[in-house]
């Protein structure tokens, strides 16, 4: 599916300094009945953001006014679990198009990158930065550089580079997915199959 | 420099390899199941194109099936509505599908190895994390997510960047008591749910070579928990034995090839690893977890540790602790508990029910307790009949539902109620993992079956000797 082509992002960020977080509490399983990529947005979070009753949990932070934008950060080790795409559609559902963690787990990070979500690896002692100058001040701007790979707290000034292969680089810079790829590379692949043992 | 097993297999499924960039890598087994597969195959409907290979391609109903009363209409709506996509689309598409009520129904990671879908030094995915779970057999087997599925539908490739290796030695003699799910449950509260994130995992040592099929499964199905993509087992007599004969299993010739190939697939002795591991057997106890993720597991006779012994962050590991009401150093033994969950792609094969029984037989179901056992597949529902398990579980007070993923994802009705504590012997133990609000204590059936009978976390060592004596 196509997306948004990512090239420079500039935004504030809403902070959720929790470790592991799995991607049941990002997107519940009892929300994945649909047939179609549609509302995901509406059950980010579900459980840490609203009670069973369907009212909001007030001290959660995406029901907190003061904290917006198109940038959510979280604690180590986040999007562990299981491999639903859908925890990756709620997020960019929700609004975000860059998730910022000190590390992230493979499925997720890669269900982002299809999507056209940037995860953005930083060391923890940069993440333990942003979480303080958010904290200080909830409309602290982040600047996320695709082009030049690089995350920036803007009044500050303080940065990093994070990694991303060239290839998934210039798909999420030209809003192209893996398929169109594959599909280019047909002929070859028909032929491999030709030849595999199994 | 010789190659391990991961490197014989990845290297002999590489289409082609991007500079700086993923490798393209063919897929020999597409396992497809309702809950991850529809928006890719309304992708492949929007693009104007067709399942490549479908002969390569296997559809079940598994997550979102309910397990009493499969023969009535889905009531759930939109439970429905997936149920009929998936058939609907596998028609479509030549794709052998089956449904609730086919002979062949079961969860995904069950019904694969049974039918002979899995093989070794084959390349499998699923859009499901446990997909590790063929790993067993000596394939390269891990989970993707929708955008992957479509691509694979449509190419039968994936673009995957070679992850990097580890390899986990466990050698000696597994304790009274101690199963599989132990091994696996032990490994990863030793590394934590992250510990082996980029990592693809080899099992090797005396204890994998010693151990069943079956449980090799559980313990491949397992590394996803510690952040691993899979885990695979080298491929033995045991491998070839269990697979020679099932259906999708190659035959005559064509077995005959393949043989030439699995015969190859083991770590050469002067390869090496990114990182390697080792424990010893003698170290791993009956496990059990007390928090809300696998790698917060100990032995079933520790206490809970306290925060400042625990790596990393302390609030998360209290928030996790307050989720579940325990507390730092609480011993787990004697803990009441509500539920019992026996079932899932980790612990719902016949072996998983032989040890639920051997701990039940002439005992009776705690009142206090609901029990929920969920066979993987329609072929281990007709083992344990067939076996006279299903006799034993129904003098002991308890009933058998039918196959599905049940409880260990609560998608369907299974759900456990809000505060109640489940001991369970499928995978995760995720706030609501098992339905809102829902506690979930991971263990063995063995562990299971000892809490299910005197409705409070147990020891299975005592049923055991109490029956010995």
């Amino acid at each position: 599916m196509a997306y948004d082509k990512f090239d420079i992002l500039t935004s504030s960020a809403v902070p959720l300094p929790i470790e592991n977080v799995d991607t049941d509490q990002i997107i519940p399983a009892r929300f994945l009945k649909a047939t179609e990529r549609k509302g995901f947005g509406d059950n980010l979070f579900r459980d840490w953001r609203y009670n069973p009753d369907n009212t909001p949990k007030e001290q959660f932070v995406l029901n907190n006014p003061i904290y917006s934008g198109k940038i959510l950060v979280g604690g180590k080790n986040f999007g562990s679990g299981s491999s639903r795409e859908h925890a990756a559609w709620a997020v960019y559902d929700y609004g975000f198009r860059c998730v910022v963690s000190s590390f992230f787990a493979d499925i997720f990070r890669n269900n982002c990158l299809n999507i056209g979500v940037l995860p953005v690896q930083v060391s923890p002692e940069f993440l333990d930065k942003i979480f303080k100058a958010i904290e200080a001040d909830p409309n602290t701007q982040l600047e996320v550089n695709l082009p030049k790979q690089t995350i920036t707290l803007v009044e500050s000034g303080e940065q990093e580079n994070f990694a991303i292969n060239d290839y998934k680089k210039g798909n999420l810079s030209n809003g192209f997915d893996d398929i169109d790829y594959l599909l280019n590379i047909k002929s070859n692949i028909e032929k491999f199959a030709q030849n595999t043992p199994l | 420099m010789g190659k391990t097993l991961f490197d014989k297999v990845w290297d002999s499924h590489v289409v082609q390899r991007i500079e700086n960039g993923p490798d393209v890598l063919f897929i020999d087994r597409h396992l497809v199941h309702e809950v991850t597969s529809p928006v890719a195959f309304l992708g492949l409907k929007n693009r104007g194109i067709n399942v490549l290979y479908p002969e390569r391609t296997f559809a079940t109903a598994d997550h979102n099936t309910p397990t009493i009363n499969q023969h009535l209409p889905v009531k759930d709506e939109l439970s429905a509505n997936q149920l009929k996509a998936l058939e609907e689309n596998s028609k479509a598409h030549n794709i052998p599908y089956w449904g609730l009520g086919h002979e062949k129904n079961g969860i995904v990671h069950v019904i694969g190895p049974e039918n002979g879908i899995t093989v070794p030094g084959a390349t499998i995915v699923c859009g499901d994390s446990h997909t590790s779970t063929h790993g067993a057999f000596g394939a390269i087997a891990f989970g993707i997510g929708t955008s992957e599925v479509e691509m694979v539908l449509s190419t039968q490739c994936i673009m995957q960047p070679k992850p990097k290796s580890m390899r986990i030695n466990i050698n000696g003699e597994l304790s009274k008591a101690v199963t599989p799910k132990d091994v696996a449950l032990f490994i990863i509260s030793k590394l934590t749910t992250s510990g082996a994130t980029g990592y693809f995992v080899e099992y090797a040592g005396d204890v994998f070579q010693n151990m069943s099929m079956e449980g090799r499964m559980t313990v491949c199905n397992l590394s996803i928990e510690m952040g691993a993509r899979g885990g695979m087992i080298a491929p033995d007599q045991q491998t070839f034995d269990y697979v020679q004969g099932r259906e999708f299993a190659p035959k005559g010739a064509d077995w005959n090839k393949a043989m030439t190939y699995w015969e190859t697939l083991y770590t050469d002795d002067d390869a090496s690893f990114d990182k390697e591991l080792t424990f010893s057997a003698a170290e791993i106890e009956p496990m059990i977890t007390y928090g809300t993720n696998p790698g917060m597991g100990m032995g079933i006779q520790n206490d809970i540790p306290l925060a400042e012994a625990v790596e990393g962050g302390a609030a998360t590991y209290k928030k996790s602790l307050a989720y579940m009401e325990f507390n730092e150093g609480d011993s787990m033994i004697g803990k009441p508990i509500d539920f019992v969950f026996l079932g899932s792609c980790t612990n719902g094969r016949i072996e998983d029910f032989r040890a639920f029984a051997s701990i039940i037989k002439g005992r009776r179901k705690a009142d206090n307790v609901t029990a929920w056992l969920v066979p993987g597949s329609h072929k281990v529902e007709e083992a344990i009949k067939e076996e006279g398990i299903l006799e034993i579980l129904q003098d002991a007070g308890f009933e058998l539902r039918e196959p599905g993923c049940s409880a260990c994802l609560a998608m369907n009705d299974d759900k456990i109620p809000a505060g109640k504590y489940a001991v369970s012997t499928s995978n995760r133990n995720f706030e609501g993992r098992q339905g809102p609000g829902a506690r979930t204590l991971l263990a063995s059936p063995l562990v299971a079956a000892a809490a299910a009978v005197t409705g409070k976390v147990t020891d299975p060592r005592e049923l055991l000797e109490l029956q010995e004596a």
